[in-house]
């Protein structure tokens, strides 16, 4: 680039900003395809998509990584430790640990995502209108959450599990599963108003909404081209975190003989079937929630990574 | 290009009252701010008014009503006849063409995950017939070749611009539907003096090559008088001296306005020993509770019984050129006045 003239400078305005010139600058960008170009640079969210995938063939086709039965019990080998002919031992009926940590999977992968995904609809949806609109809307919906917030959380389902679906009726595995879900997003979406409301109400007040408005721009393309792109990120992190919480909420519904409950296979039944013999044999409980954890850990990284590709300042 | 007398915006009897309410369940109102309170004033095509005044006297307010963003207590806004303040739907949006904002702040009045060419681009996507869609990129890419900006830049978010640079994309987002009237709410005053200079210059290069109307508000008096064609002069809520630039600085009539020009730095050093300084007592009055009578009454060397009891009227008065809304005016040269 050749030196500009005086009178250049004067129009270009005073300093150029340091970017790499070599950028490509042919084709329209936005907001997506950019966050799509930065991801693609990011080993975490390449790490975190393989591992994603994993869980996702592991619920969806559980016979691929393993042969075993997971209802096969034989009780002579109860609590029995790993070895070759079972990697990952035997649990307290004698079942195979490892085929009952693939065949997990599912159950707890989708209440997790299906309930996380129901919260964030609910309570981004509710957030966004409050905090957009106020009034009395905001009113309504604000105090709402606050009474469900004030509910204790376990107590909240068990009222609500225990009228549905006491523990001695015998429900099949999709309306447990449903009502479950249910009741997971039921009493969690309030925080994900609040989060959404917050940043919501804040990026309102923010001049480039007044400047949208002052060109005719109607509700909707503020709040899904300006509001919702500045309010995402906290959401974001919110609803990562949520899928593993929610996968160990159901374990805690489990432990309570509320929740999903066998012949149901999932992470939350063997961890809770097995805290009681974690001095004696760990293993049982150590491999489903080792699965667990990574499985969560996915989600965290993946929303990360996500979060960060979103924000052009942290590029 | 010379101010003709065509007046494209008329503000009438503006006011604009934000309610004081008390109670949580039911609310009751127990005041009201009175922060734009009885503005009238045209604006001729081609000119450049100047709105100057203390910080809280209403610049703001009376900017968000002429965008329409508030709605008024009472009074009008016409642009072509038309008044603002009551159309809706499809006819005020049709109507914010004619009419855009230049904001203050270049670091909040940018989506900062907006690319340059979305921020400069979406007055074409939510104006759809003013660019048909194959043609918006080379749109933009001219406006940002017009406010001085490279049009390689499309694609930069505005985190990578400088001040200066931030507010050319604001402007060239301003300029977009080719609007008559662009309302700059203190353009320069969040950015360098030597970047002001620029955007100053660039807003009167655009002015004389696009013909534009504008409503220049700002606080700095020298950027004003640099600009501005006609200047108002506002204390809480009113507009007390209305006069073109030379009948504003040179010939004040309003207490106010020569305290405000008494202030302004002199850059010759004896003229500033012998300059008369008026220092104003106190702070302005709550606009919430202005006082009776003439707003100013209450810091007015000049007050009389007769101040606290009629409003003076926006009015020219008997000695002077121009309009003074004070019933004691005359002419007092404090900017030059040895």
């Amino acid at each position: 680039m050749s030196e500009p003239t005086a009178t250049q400078d004067l129009i270009k305005g005073a300093d150029e900003p340091a970017v790499n010139v070599g950028e490509v600058q042919d084709s329209r960008r936005s907001l997506w395809r950019d966050t799509w170009d930065i991801l693609k640079r990011r080993k975490i969210f390449w790490i975190s998509l393989v591992l994603l995938i994993m869980f996702l063939l592991m619920a969806a086709f559980p016979s691929l990584f393993t042969h075993k039965d997971p209802e096969y019990a034989t009780l002579a080998k109860s609590m029995e430790g790993p070895s070759s002919e079972a990697w990952f031992g035997y649990d307290l009926q004698g079942r195979d640990v490892y085929a009952r940590a693939v065949y997990g999977a599912r159950t707890s992968i989708i209440v997790g995502v299906l309930a996380t995904l129901a919260t964030v609809l609910i309570g981004g949806l509710t957030g966004v209108l409050a905090a957009y609109f106020g009034r009395w809307l905001d009113a309504i919906v604000s105090r709402v959450g606050e009474m469900l917030l004030g509910l204790p959380y376990v107590l909240g389902a068990i009222i609500i599990l225990g009228t549905i679906a006491p523990a001695q009726s015998n429900p099949s595995k999709t309306t447990i599963m449903a009502v479950v879900i249910i009741v997971l997003a039921l009493l969690g979406w309030p925080i994900v108003m609040r989060i959404a409301r917050s940043a919501v109400i804040q990026a309102k007040h923010q001049d480039y909404v007044q400047a949208a408005r002052a060109l005719g721009a109607g509700p909707l393309r503020i709040i899904f081209k300006h509001l919702l792109p500045n309010s995402l990120a906290p959401i974001l992190v919110y609803a990562t975190i949520t899928v593993g919480s929610y996968i160990s909420a159901e374990a805690t519904l489990s432990l309570l003989g509320i929740g999903l409950r066998p012949p149901v296979i999932s992470w939350g039944i063997a961890i809770a079937d097995h805290t009681s013999y974690m001095r004696t044999g760990a293993h049982a409980l150590l491999f489903p929630a080792a699965f667990l954890s990574l499985c969560v850990l996915t989600f965290v990284m993946l929303g990360e990574a996500v979060r960060d590709a979103l924000d052009p300042k942290l590029r | 290009m010379k101010a003709s007398a065509e007046s494209i915006l008329e503000v009438r009897d503006l006011v604009k009252h934000f309610p004081l309410t008390q109670g949580i369940i039911v609310k009751r109102q127990i005041g009201a701010i009175k922060a734009v309170d009885g503005v009238s004033f045209d604006l001729h095509r081609g000119e450049t008014l100047g709105i100057v005044g203390e910080s809280g006297c209403g610049k703001s307010t009376l900017a968000k009503l002429l965008m329409a963003l508030e709605r008024p207590t009472s009074g009008s806004v016409r642009i072509h006849g038309k008044d603002i303040t009551k159309a809706k739907g499809a006819e005020l949006k049709r109507m914010r063409r004619n009419i855009q904002m230049v904001m203050q702040d270049p670091y909040t009045s940018l989506n900062p995950r907006m690319t340059v060419g979305d921020i400069v681009g979406e007055p074409f996507e939510i104006h759809p017939d003013v660019a048909p869609k194959g043609d918006r990129r080379r749109r933009v890419q001219e406006l940002l070749e017009v406010v001085g900006l490279n049009p390689d830049h499309i694609n930069r978010y505005p985190h990578q611009f400088s001040g200066g640079q931030r507010q050319r994309i604001g402007i060239a987002r301003g300029l977009a539907l080719q609007p008559e009237i662009i309302i700059c709410d203190e353009p320069v005053s969040a950015l360098d003096v030597s970047i002001q200079a620029q955007v100053m210059n660039l807003l009167e290069r655009l002015q004389n090559e696009f013909g534009l109307s504008y409503i220049f508000i700002a606080h700095d008096l020298s950027v004003v008088r640099h600009i501005s064609d006609r200047v108002a002069v506002m204390y809480l809520g009113k507009i007390v001296e209305l006069g073109t630039d030379s009948e504003i600085y040179d010939s004040p009539t309003h207490p106010y306005t020569q305290a405000l020009l008494s202030a302004v730095p002199v850059p010759d050093p004896e003229g500033r020993e012998t300059r008369q300084r008026i220092i104003l007592q106190g702070d302005p009055p709550s606009p919430a509770n202005p006082p009776s009578g003439c707003h100013f009454r209450t810091r007015c060397w000049k007050a009389q019984d007769i101040c606290a009891q009629q409003v003076p009227v926006l009015e020219r008065r008997p000695g002077s050129d121009h309009p003074s809304a004070c019933h004691f005016a005359e002419v007092r040269d404090v900017v030059n006045a040895q």
